[in-house]
């Protein structure tokens, strides 16, 4: 069974070539648009994996991983931050919302899977 | 594994395209007094997604660009810098710049770096300007007060070194954050110090918009830089963890609890919170199965290593529950496509027609099946028609959307305050009808805001509110598109326009009415301006207004009161490809009249038709006078009637004038694909273009509003 990753990202092309690099890597990937999104989607079914982008209208990437975290299937779930903000304070925010990790934007494809296989084989 | 990203371009292309225009229209309606923050976070979340999306996708031109505007609404949107009309108008032109360089990149092109570097420094001096008053008034005792000096050595690649007024942003942006100095290094090697009060990250963000990770180093200069992280938010100063962040800063990733040291050695940007073997037993564990070893941590050979392979996907249950993505609904296709079918249904709808014709001759008891057949035919080439017809169809809010900025940038210019209106945005049109309106629309507005609105201090004495209002609304009104541009302002002056017309030269009547009065501007050369700016007022404009909106097949209409304000009020067909006729027959020629025009058709009793002298003869119409007009006399062909009274009467409104035009008869309603005469023949008064009829033959296409101005002169 290919592992499962809910990508949520704004910005429709890099959401596509997201969930396009995942799938072509063996993912089973699921886009969502935004925080709000990503959390109905989340909550509809679970995830192996979720890479969520941090500045998104109605919801944030910060809010999401919070009321991730705050859903009884997520407590463990590895949560990826995509940002643009490599800096400490961004890295203090997310560490204190629940995120597994952070890949500094802009990346390129291979370095994605890598850290998505490097998270869950 | 490598993934051809040109194929993400297009997405990239129009999603930025989307936020530059969702970004504009946020920005030209901001209240600069009270800013709406939501409106902030959107502008500034716009910016960073294009970014993020153009650092990505290796558009670096175009992420140089946001990163400064980005930094800018960055310190706004958290209000540490109050919002200024300048810094609205640099972040339009900012929008422009990039605009520009999207363009470049989808159709190739070059934008003129000097440009782009203007408008960078435009904003990063917005950005910095206020950035010493902020601090004076933030509290003291930060420790960001105490700058450091840091060394930084980069090894531009081979792209950025043949490209200098890169590195030139580049020294510019470090130069922002303090002093800049050049030391000697080994060629390619650039080393140079920087004294700043900035941290060290704020200078690595900078490279790695240029530069991968290993291109450049930057390392403190003296022991108590250390302590100098830009951190104004605060650690979790108690947590272990924090060390490994320090610890790996140089990489920008960074692992915060047991992180085993041989990931230190990857320059990645990313990280991870937590150890990944840990990370990975818990998935594991929730997928209801595990492993009773140990499973393996990941050794430093293991992460070192790219992941090359991608992981072999396995076969999915039944349930493979994908679902819908983004509901990306819509295709793109070429323009020439959806013409080329339009072209080719509006043949097929001659076709049908001609087998309607020949099929309407044979004896109905007969073909029943094939005459059920033929009924079929025509209903589902209509709605063939009319969905293709749709294809081409686009909200004028494309052209609309446009006013905003034009308003706002021509208000400031003529000191006046100016509120722009829309009204039915979501109304639709042909595609090259919106193409052809902008120029005319764009003509009316700005001749309303400088001729129509008065000065403030001139409102306020009329009694007037101080803003000013232009309202543009679209709306169909049958087989047209009513647009319309109203202003609040001074209203047209009838005596003004009166004396120039006579100053002109242009014969007016006495007590010509108002509505005449007002058609008098669309002369050519004609202004009422007193005086002649850049804006408008040198008399080329309405005219051309009036002739681009007569070539759309449309009108022009004024209406006018004095101090009250003006509207201008443009019908358009639907559709330039196809129109609702009547088709009528003189003598053996068949003309088709636009059914829009059409006001009612009448066989006149011999009495309701008198000769006037000099003026010809005039209908008597239910207590009006209507100038009537023999069509066969226009064209000089030979009527089957000559006596009004034999024939018939079609009542025709345009430019808000009625005739009667005598025809012999009225042979049906159709609907006709229009035929441009001037492309295939040459432009002939009185017809404004040719169809195939049912039968195969051409017949004109009659204009009405020409065969008005005949009836007037």
């Amino acid at each position: 069974m290919a592992k499962t990753i809910l990508a949520v990202d704004d910005s429709a092309s890099i959401r596509q070539m997201v969930s396009f690099t995942l799938k072509s890597a063996g993912y089973e990937v699921t886009e969502a648009v935004d925080g709000q999104d990503g959390l109905n989607k989340a909550k509809s079914k679970s995830f192996n994996l979720v890479l969520t982008d941090q500045n998104m209208p109605n919801m944030d990437g910060l809010t999401l991983i919070k009321n991730l975290r705050a859903t009884p299937n997520y407590k463990a779930t590895p949560i990826l931050m995509l940002t643009t903000e490599s800096g400490d304070a961004m890295k203090a925010q997310g560490k204190a919302a629940g995120a597994t990790g952070w890949l500094v934007k802009p990346f390129d494809p291979a370095k994605l899977v890598e850290v998505v296989k490097k998270v869950i084989g | 594994m490598t993934i051809d990203m040109s194929q993400f371009y297009q997405v990239f292309f129009d999603e930025t395209a989307e936020h530059l225009a969702s970004m504009e229209s946020l920005l030209v309606g901001m209240d600069i007094n009270d800013p709406n923050l939501d409106d902030l976070n959107a502008i500034f979340r716009a910016a960073h997604s294009i970014k993020g999306g153009s650092g990505t996708f290796g558009f670096t031109d175009m992420t140089e660009v946001t990163h400064v505007l980005e930094n800018l609404l960055d310190r706004l949107r958290k209000e540490e810098l109050v919002l200024r009309d300048e810094m609205v108008d640099a972040f339009l032109q900012a929008g422009d710049i990039l605009k520009l360089q999207l363009e470049a990149h989808q159709n190739g092109g070059e934008v003129d770096h000097q440009l782009v570097e203007d408008v960078c420094a435009r904003l990063k001096l917005l950005a910095g300007g206020e950035t010493a008053v902020v601090e004076k008034t933030a509290e003291p005792a930060t420790t960001q007060n105490t700058g450091h000096i840091y060394t930084i050595t980069y090894t531009p690649d081979a792209d950025t070194s043949s490209r200098p007024e890169r590195l030139d942003a580049l020294y510019a942006e470090l130069g922002n954050l303090g002093r800049l100095e050049m030391v000697d290094g080994e060629a390619p090697v650039k080393c140079m110090r920087l004294s700043t009060t900035a941290g060290e990250n704020e200078i690595k963000e900078i490279f790695s918009f240029i530069a991968a990770p290993e291109q450049f180093t930057v390392s403190p200069e003296g022991a108590d830089a250390l302590t100098g992280n830009d951190d104004s938010y605060g650690f979790f100063s108690d947590e272990p963890a924090t060390v490994a962040v320090t610890d790996d800063t140089d990489a920008g990733y960074g692992f915060f609890t047991d992180v085993t040291p041989p990931d230190k050695d990857e320059d990645d940007g990313y990280g991870f919170f937590a150890p990944v073997e840990e990370i990975r037993s818990q998935v594991e564990n929730q997928q209801g199965y595990g492993f009773f070893e140990e499973i393996k941590a990941p050794g430093p050979a293991d992460i070192s290593k790219p992941a090359s392979s991608p992981v072999k996907s396995t076969p999915t249950g039944p349930i493979k529950a994908t679902p819908a993505s983004g509901g990306d609904s819509s295709i793109r296709v070429s323009i020439e496509k959806v013409d080329q079918l339009i072209n080719l249904v509006g043949e097929l709808v001659i076709t049908q027609a001609m087998l309607a014709q020949t099929a309407s001759e044979v004896d109905p008891v007969i073909y029943e099946k094939l005459l059920n057949g033929m009924g079929q035919l025509e209903r589902n080439t209509r709605d063939l028609q009319e969905s293709v017809m749709s294809i081409r169809m686009m909200p004028i809010s494309f052209v609309f959307s446009r006013f905003p900025r034009v308003v706002r940038e021509l208000a400031g210019k003529l000191n006046k305050q100016v509120e722009l209106k829309t009204v039915g945005e979501g109304t639709e049109l042909d595609k090259g009808l919106i193409e052809k309106l902008a120029d005319p629309l764009t003509h009316l507005v700005r001749n309303s805001l400088d001729h129509g609105i008065e000065r403030p201090e001139q409102r306020i004495a009329g009694g007037k509110n101080a803003k000013g209002t232009i309202t543009l609304s679209a709306a169909h009104q049958g087989g047209n598109i009513v647009i319309e541009v109203g202003d609040d302002g001074a209203g047209l002056n009838r005596d003004k326009i009166l004396s120039k017309a006579t100053e002109k030269g242009i014969p007016v009547a006495d007590n010509i009415p108002d509505q005449d009065v007002w058609q008098l501007i669309f002369a050519p050369g004609f202004s009422t301006a007193d005086v002649v700016t850049d804006v408008s007022g040198r008399g080329v404009g309405m005219d051309v207004v009036k002739r681009n909106i007569h070539e759309m097949g449309g009108r022009i209409d004024i209406s006018s009161a004095l101090g009250v304000g003006t509207r201008m009020t443009i019908r358009l067909p639907l559709t330039l490809a196809i129109l609702d006729g009547m088709s009528i027959g003189v003598g053996q020629e068949v003309y088709i009249l636009p059914l829009a025009f059409i006001v009612e058709s009448l066989q006149p009793a011999q009495g309701d038709i008198k000769t006037v002298a000099g003026e010809g003869r005039v209908v008597h119409v239910r207590g009006e006078y209507l100038p009537l007009i023999a069509l066969h006399e226009i064209f000089n062909i030979t009527p089957k009637v000559s006596e009004p009274e034999n024939g018939i009467l079609v009542l025709l409104e345009a430019e808000g004038k009625k005739i009667a035009l005598f025809v012999d008869e009225l042979l049906g309603q159709h609907q006709v694909v229009i035929k441009s005469m001037e492309s295939n023949y040459r432009r002939v008064p009185g017809v404004s273009g040719a169809t195939i009829m049912g039968d195969g033959k051409v017949a004109l296409i009659l204009d009405i509003g020409a065969l008005v101005h005949i009836a007037q002169s």
